[in-house]
C-alpha cells in the first residue's frame, strides 16, 4: 500500500502505447512506417495520400479495427478478472468463473450449427454469456447458505460443466466437414475476422461495464475486508455483488462474443497489475485495463504475423499463462498476505 | 437368417475370434484392399454398410440398392436431386471419422454383407477396420478416397459386387473426365495458371492448406493455392494475409460470403474481386468442390476447370451436369434445376 503507484500506472500505460505502436506497424501485408504515417496524417488533415488503396484499406479497415478490438478485449477481460478476484477474495479466479465463457461458447456453437450469419452468432454468444451468469446467480443465491460466495462459485463450476457438455453435444452432431472446424476455431479464440462493424457492439458493453466497475472502486476496496467489517462500514455487500457481477459479465460476454474464448488474460493480468500498483482498486482497475490491452495486442500481433495462417489466441495466451500460473501458485501466499 | 445373427452376436459378446465366423460367409474370393489387407468377400454382396459420407455417396451413385442407409439423411433440397428412392433409406450413423455414432450391435442387426469405407488410408483407419471386422465378423473393406483414385475405386467396387461391367461405365467416366481436363491443362504454361484462394467460413477467412482434402481438386487442376506453402488441413487466415496474397481467383462454398464479397470495401482491392472472378461452388445434392470428398467432385472438376481456365474450357456446363446427374444420381434434372444448382443455391 505504501509504495507510490504513479510510476506503476505510467508503466502500465506505456505498455499499452507500445502494444498499439507495435500492432499498427507490423502485419502480413507490407505497409512501411512512412506509408503508415502518410496515410494517418492525410486522413487527419483531410488530404489524399499517394499510398495505394490496398494499403489504406489494410490500415483503416483491416489492421486498425483489429488492433482496437484486441486492445478492448484485453482490457475488458483484465478489468473483469480484477473485479472478480476482488469480489471473491481469491487470486485464482478468472472472469469466466460464473459461466460467462461457457454460456457464450454454447450460444456461438448453436449459431454455427444453424449456419447463422456472423452477427447472429456473436449476438447468441453475448446472450448466452448473460443468461448463463444470471442462471448461476439465481440458483446460487436461492439457497441462502452460510457462505454465499462459496455456493456461488460451486454453482458456477457445475453450470459451467453442464454448458460444456452442451458444447460437446453440438460439436458431436455438427457436420464434420463444415461446421466442426468453424466451432473449433471459435472456441480457441481469434480476432482474424474482426472488422469495423464489430467495434460498436464491442465498445458499448465494454465501456459501460468498465465505467461501472471504476465507479465502484472505493466500495470494492471496502469489500476486500471481511463481510462483517464491510457491512459495518456501510457497504451493502449483496447489492454491490450484483452490480459487480453484472458489469463484469457485460464486458466478458461482449469480449467473448467478438473474439471467442481467450483464457488466461483475465487471470494473469490482474496479478501483474497488482504487483505494479498495489491493491487499491482506483489504481488497480486502470492499470489492469492498460496492461491487458497491451498484453493482448502483443499476443494478437504474434498470432497474425508469425505464420501465413492464424495461431489461435487461446493457445498463445495459455502458453504464456501456464508458466505464470505455476509461479503464481508457488508465491500466492506472499502476494495476497 | 435370424438364428445366424443371434449366434454371431453371442460370439461377439463372448469375444470369440472372428475367424470362426468366416465359414458362414461362404467366401467367394479374397480382395486386397487399399490397406494391403486381404479381405474375404462373400459370394453375394447385396447390402453394404457405408462407414462414412464418402462411401455412402460412392455406393449410391454406383447402385442405390446396395446402400443400406445414409450416414446422415439427405435434406429435402438434396432429395429433390436424387433419384431411385434415395431418401427412403434409413439413417445409419457414422462408423469412422471424428465421432463414431454407429452402435456395433445395430450394425450387426442390419446384417450387411460388407462394410465399405472410402477415405484416408492411415494406421488409425487400418486398425479401426481390423477391429470392427474382428468384432462383428463382417468383412470391412477400406478403399483409397483420393480424387484421382475414383476410377480405380469403382472398378474395385465392381469386383466386390461382381458387377464389373456396370462399374466399368463409371470408371470410364472418371478416367475420361480426368484425362480430358488434364490434357488441356497440361498445355498451359505455369505462368498462366492462376493463383487461387479457397474461401470458407462466414467471412471467407478459413482456407485449405496445401495437401488438404478440401483443396484437392484445386491443386489437382494445377492452379496455385495461395495457402499451399503450408501443409495441413483447414486453417484461419487474416484479411491482411489475403490482401497480401492478392489471388487471381476466389473459389468459395459459402453463399453468404459470395454475396457480400463483391460489395465489401475490405475485399475490394483483391484482384479476384476486381476482375469478377469469385466463384460460388454448386452444392446440390452434394458439394462440387469440397465436401463430402467423394465422387461428387467429378462433375465439379469441369466447373472448377472452367472457373480457373475459362479460355481452355468454353463448353456449356449444363449438358455435362445433366449427363452426370442422370448417370450418378439416377435422375434427369430439369433445366430450371440445373440453373439453380449452377447458381450455387443452398
Amino acid at each position: 500500500m505504501g509504495r507510490s503507484a504513479v510510476p506503476g500506472l505510467l508503466i502500465a500505460f506505456a505498455v499499452l502505447v507500445a502494444g498499439l505502436l507495435l500492432a499498427f506497424m507490423v502485419g502480413r501485408y507490407p505497409v512501411s512506417i512512412a506509408d503508415l504515417f502518410d496515410v494517418v496524417v492525410a486522413k487527419l488533415s483531410g488530404h489524399n495520400s499517394g499510398v495505394p488503396a490496398a494499403a489504406q484499406n489494410v490500415i483503416f479497415l483491416v489492421r486498425g479495427p483489429r488492433v482496437l478490438a484486441a486492445a478492448m478485449v484485453g482490457a475488458a477481460l483484465s478489468v473483469a478478472g480484477t473485479a472478480f478476484q476482488g469480489l471473491f477474495r481469491n487470486p485464482l479466479v478468472s472472469p469466466d468463473l460464473l459461466g460467462a465463457s461457457s454460456g457464450a461458447a454454447l450460444g456461438a456453437v448453436i449459431g454455427i450449427y444453424f449456419s447463422l450469419g456472423i452477427l447472429e452468432i456473436q449476438g447468441l454468444a453475448f446472450i448466452g454469456g448473460l443468461v448463463a451468469v444470471a442462471a448461476v446467480y439465481l440458483i446460487g443465491s436461492s439457497m441462502s447458505p452460510r457462505d454465499p460466495i462459496l455456493v456461488l462459485v460451486l454453482t458456477g463450476v457445475v453450470i459451467g460443466a453442464l454448458l460444456g457438455a452442451g458444447v460437446g453435444l453440438m460439436k458431436y452432431i455438427a457436420d464434420q466437414y463444415n461446421q466442426l472446424p468453424a466451432m473449433t476455431f471459435w472456441l480457441l479464440g481469434s480476432l482474424a475476422a474482426t472488422n469495423v462493424t464489430d467495434l460498436v457492439p464491442l465498445f458499448g458493453p465494454v465501456a459501460i461495464g468498465t465505467l461501472v466497475l471504476f465507479a465502484l472502486r472505493w466500495r470494492m476496496n471496502a469489500m476486500s475486508l471481511p463481510e462483517e467489517e464491510a457491512r459495518a462500514l456501510g457497504v451493502p455487500t449483496g447489492l454491490l455483488r450484483i452490480a459487480i457481477v453484472v458489469a463484469a459479465t457485460l464486458v466478458t460476454s461482449a469480449s467473448v462474443a467478438t473474439a471467442g474464448i481467450i483464457g488466461w488474460v483475465g487471470l494473469v493480468v490482474p496479478h501483474i497489475a497488482r504487483t505494479l500498483v498495489g491493491p487499491d482498486f482506483s489504481r488497480l482497475i486502470p492499470a489492469a485495463a492498460f496492461l491487458g490491452g497491451g498484453f493482448l495486442l502483443v499476443i494478437d500481433t504474434i498470432a497474425r504475423t508469425v505464420t501465413p495462417t492464424e495461431i489461435p489466441l487461446g493457445i498463445l495466451t495459455a502458453v504464456v499463462g501456464t508458466p505464470f500460473f505455476i509461479w503464481l501458485l508457488a508465491s500466492v501466499s506472499k502476494t495476497w498476505a | 437368417m435370424k438364428s445366424r445373427a443371434n449366434i454371431s452376436r453371442r460370439k461377439v459378446l463372448t469375444g470369440l475370434s472372428a475367424t470362426i465366423l468366416v465359414p458362414r460367409l461362404a467366401s467367394a474370393f479374397e480382395l486386397t484392399d487399399a490397406t494391403g489387407r486381404a479381405v474375404a468377400i462373400p459370394d453375394k454382396v447385396e447390402h453394404i454398410f457405408p462407414a462414412g459420407p464418402p462411401a455412402s455417396i460412392l455406393l449410391y451413385t454406383f447402385a442405390p440398392e446396395l446402400l443400406l442407409g445414409w450416414t446422415r439423411n439427405p435434406d429435402p433440397p438434396q432429395c429433390a436431386l436424387l433419384g431411385s428412392g434415395a431418401c427412403d433409406k434409413p439413417e445409419v450413423g457414422r462408423l469412422t471419422g471424428r465421432g463414431n455414432t454407429t452402435n456395433l450391435e445395430v450394425l450387426i442387426k442390419l446384417k450387411p454383407d460388407l462394410i465399405l469405407d472410402v477415405g484416408t488410408i492411415n494406421d488409425t483407419y487400418i486398425s479401426l477396420a481390423k477391429r470392427v471386422q474382428d468384432e462383428t465378423g463382417i468383412p470391412y473393406v477400406l478403399l483409397d478416397g483420393r480424387f484421382d483414385s475414383a476410377a480405380q475405386v469403382y472398378r474395385q467396387l465392381g469386383e466386390l459386387t461382381q458387377r464389373q461391367s456396370q462399374a466399368e461405365e463409371f470408371a470410364r467416366y472418371a478416367d475420361n473426365a480426368i484425362k480430358t481436363v488434364k490434357g488441356r491443362i497440361d498445355q498451359i504454361p505455369d505462368a498462366l495458371r492462376p493463383t487461387v484462394y479457397y474461401a470458407r467460413g462466414p467471412r471467407g477467412l478459413e482456407t485449405g492448406l496445401g495437401g488438404s482434402i478440401n483443396v484437392e481438386t484445386i491443386e489437382f487442376l494445377g492452379a496455385h493455392n495461395v495457402a499451399g506453402g503450408q501443409h495441413g488441413g483447414m486453417a484461419t487466415v487474416s484479411m491482411e494475409q489475403v490482401l497480401a496474397w492478392n489471388p487471381d481467383v476466389i473459389v468459395t462454398i459459402e453463399p453468404a460470403f459470395a454475396a457480400s464479397v463483391r460489395t465489401d470495401s475490405v475485399w475490394a482491392p483483391v484482384k479476384a474481386v476486381q476482375t469478377n472472378r469469385v466463384h460460388l461452388s454448386p452444392r446440390l445434392p452434394f458439394g462440387w468442390v469440397d465436401f463430402p470428398p467423394s465422387v461428387n467432385r467429378l462433375i465439379g472438376l469441369w466447373w472448377l476447370a472452367k472457373a480457373l481456365y475459362p479460355a481452355q474450357f468454353p463448353e456449356d456446363l449444363r449438358p455435362l451436369a445433366r449427363d452426370f446427374y442422370k448417370q450418378f444420381y439416377h435422375l434427369t434434372p430439369t433445366e430450371a434445376q440445373i440453373d439453380s444448382v449452377l447458381a450455387g443455391s443452398p
